[in-house]
């Protein structure tokens, strides 16, 4: 199924919760309510016409002042693939958590959590995953800046020695 | 008459554990021997390989993706390539196809004998590792050929590959093929169909295909849970649709489908498949030009638009997406990975399993630490 078909289905059972298609680029995709993304992967994966039963990837992409959370899907059964994108504020950049519909997501999320500072309201156990505990900022943003210091040890180099 | 009393215990494992392949800890609460909660602690070798790719580019890159999974390191060159192809639209001549088919199917041969070796070693055999490597060594050889490098290859260009194969080199890799094919037979009697071995592994951590979907599990280890499914068929990437193989699955032989001797049985299994591929890849190649062996570039890599690519790597489905912005760095890359999804299942699979059972539960995964952590 493309994923023009894939927008029509959604949006013929969830109406407004489903947001424009992006059709002209590479990989069509969809754009979801932040709201109602734990509704919508879960008809993406029963609806006998989609069955996404494979998350394959989940990321977050930096967009200027806000931060798009970007769901690959793939459907093993019926062998088609779509991609669904959730856009969220920087300053308060907070989404559903889609750890109910695929088990799998509960890294990816702690991973987008890590590395863009992305809240997932509904994870069991939201926390860094790559980078240590006590790490400030979120790395993956383009506004962040590489610290000079970590836990008190200097790691900038005086070349001039 | 009282029970006995017992204190459940924290327990410590890794990071550097030798079972646990690579940089990886565990945080074990035991009751004796018997696991009550794993929780995994990953992230010792992240190198923050997502980051450097905003900071290089497109080509400048492809170092780097050597370093995303080092035992592997050729798929994630392809992936790299595939991605920024098809953001970019570049063709890939057939020789090239032909090559970088040649190039992985060696390197999964050698990828899974790290895998095989290293869990018959987890579990208590020592000489399989050996036999295991004697094989990975001569692939390494090959490969050094190929493109000069042994380990991290940077064989893969957007459009191509860097080399094409040197003269001979087809006559030697059917000469180490002859002596493979039946080396994998011996292998089984070694090790594979072995009664302690099997005894040791059958109904061990068994995941069910339907827990294998939903934590995302990819590559021998979902087709070790009875899933027929494999990229180089359903996507028909590359040339793999003129090239003739089996997919093999668990099927429950020695225990329950899905056990860890499944998913070694899989990989197995899957190196003659890799043989078999190479036979006729290196039958087809002069089929195309030489020389041929990188696409037309655009005159300035500088994308707009964004693009996923997957190719079947040795540890499973693994993705590249990757984002530019008109720049001639990408706006963003991210790799998703076969042992990262694996690694999350580890925590739901563990309780009730030994502590010596964790360890062949790991192995079986085949993780691979830098893979895990980019």
């Amino acid at each position: 199924m493309k994923t023009e078909e894939i927008h029509q289905t959604l949006t013929a059972r969830l109406g407004d919760a489903i947001g424009a298609l992006h059709a002209e680029t590479i990989d069509p995709w969809i754009e979801v309510q932040a709201t109602a993304i734990v509704d919508v992967t879960r008809v993406c994966k029963e609806d006998p016409a989609l069955r996404f039963d494979f998350l394959s990837s989940l990321c977050g992409v930096d967009a200027g002042d806000s931060i798009f959370v970007v769901y690959h899907l793939y459907s093993y059964a019926l062998r088609h693939s779509t991609v669904l994108k959730v856009k969220v504020p920087k300053d308060t950049p907070v989404t559903r958590s889609v750890t109910g519909v695929w088990r799998g997501a509960d890294w990816f999320e702690r991973e987008a959590y890590d590395l863009f500072g992305v809240r997932f309201e509904g994870h069991p156990d939201l926390r860094r995953i790559l980078l240590p505990d006590d790490w400030e900022g979120h790395p993956l943003r383009k506004e962040y800046v590489f610290p000079s210091h970590y836990g008190g040890i200097d790691n900038t180099r005086d070349y001039n020695i | 008459m009282a029970t006995l009393q017992t204190i459940e215990m924290e327990l410590n494992m890794g990071p550097q554990h030798p079972s646990t392949h690579g940089v990886i800890r565990f945080i074990l609460r035991t009751d004796g021997e018997v696991i009550a909660e794993c929780k995994p602690d990953v992230g010792y070798l992240h190198r923050s390989i997502e980051k450097i790719a905003e900071l290089c580019t497109y080509n400048g890159f492809m170092p780097y993706t050597d370093r995303v999974d080092y035992v592997a390191a050729m798929f994630a060159n392809e992936c790299w390539a595939s991605a920024c192809e098809k953001l970019m639209d570049v063709p890939v001549p057939k020789r090239a196809s032909y090559l970088r088919v040649l190039s992985c199917e060696l390197n999964r041969i050698s990828s899974h004998m790290i895998a095989l070796g290293a869990m018959a070693q987890d579990v208590g055999a020592v000489t399989p590792f050996l036999w295991a490597l004697r094989e990975r060594e001569h692939i390494n050889d090959f490969i050094e050929e190929l493109c000069g490098a042994r380990l991290t290859f940077n064989y893969h260009r957007i459009g191509g590959v860097s080399f094409d194969m040197p003269k001979g080199w087809r006559d030697k890799v059917l000469r180490w093929l002859d002596d493979f094919e039946p080396a994998m037979e011996e292998f089984d009697r070694l090790i594979t169909l072995n009664d302690i071995y099997v005894k040791r592994l059958a109904d061990v951590a068994v995941i069910t295909a339907e827990e294998a979907k939903d934590f995302g599990l990819v590559g021998p280890n979902l087709r070790g849970s009875g899933v027929k499914w494999d990229l180089r068929r359903a996507d028909s990437y590359s040339v793999y649709p003129e090239l003739e193989f089996d997919i093999p699955i668990g099927t429950g032989e020695m225990g329950t489908t899905g056990d860890c001797w499944d998913r070694f049985w899989v990989r197995c299994q899957e190196c003659r498949e890799s043989a078999k591929i190479l036979r006729q890849a290196l039958d087809k190649i002069d089929e195309h030009p030489e020389d041929d062996i990188v696409g037309k570039l655009p005159k300035k890599m500088k994308p707009q638009g964004e693009a996923y690519a997957r190719v079947e790597s040795a540890r499973g489905d693994m993705g590249c997406y990757v984002v530019g912005r008109g720049g001639a760095e990408a706006y963003r890359a991210r790799f998703r990975t076969g042992s990262f999804t694996a690694m999350g299942i580890i925590e739901a699979k563990s309780p009730g399993l030994f502590v010596a059972d964790l360890v062949a539960l790991i192995a079986s995964l085949d993780v691979v630490a830098p893979e895990i952590d980019r």
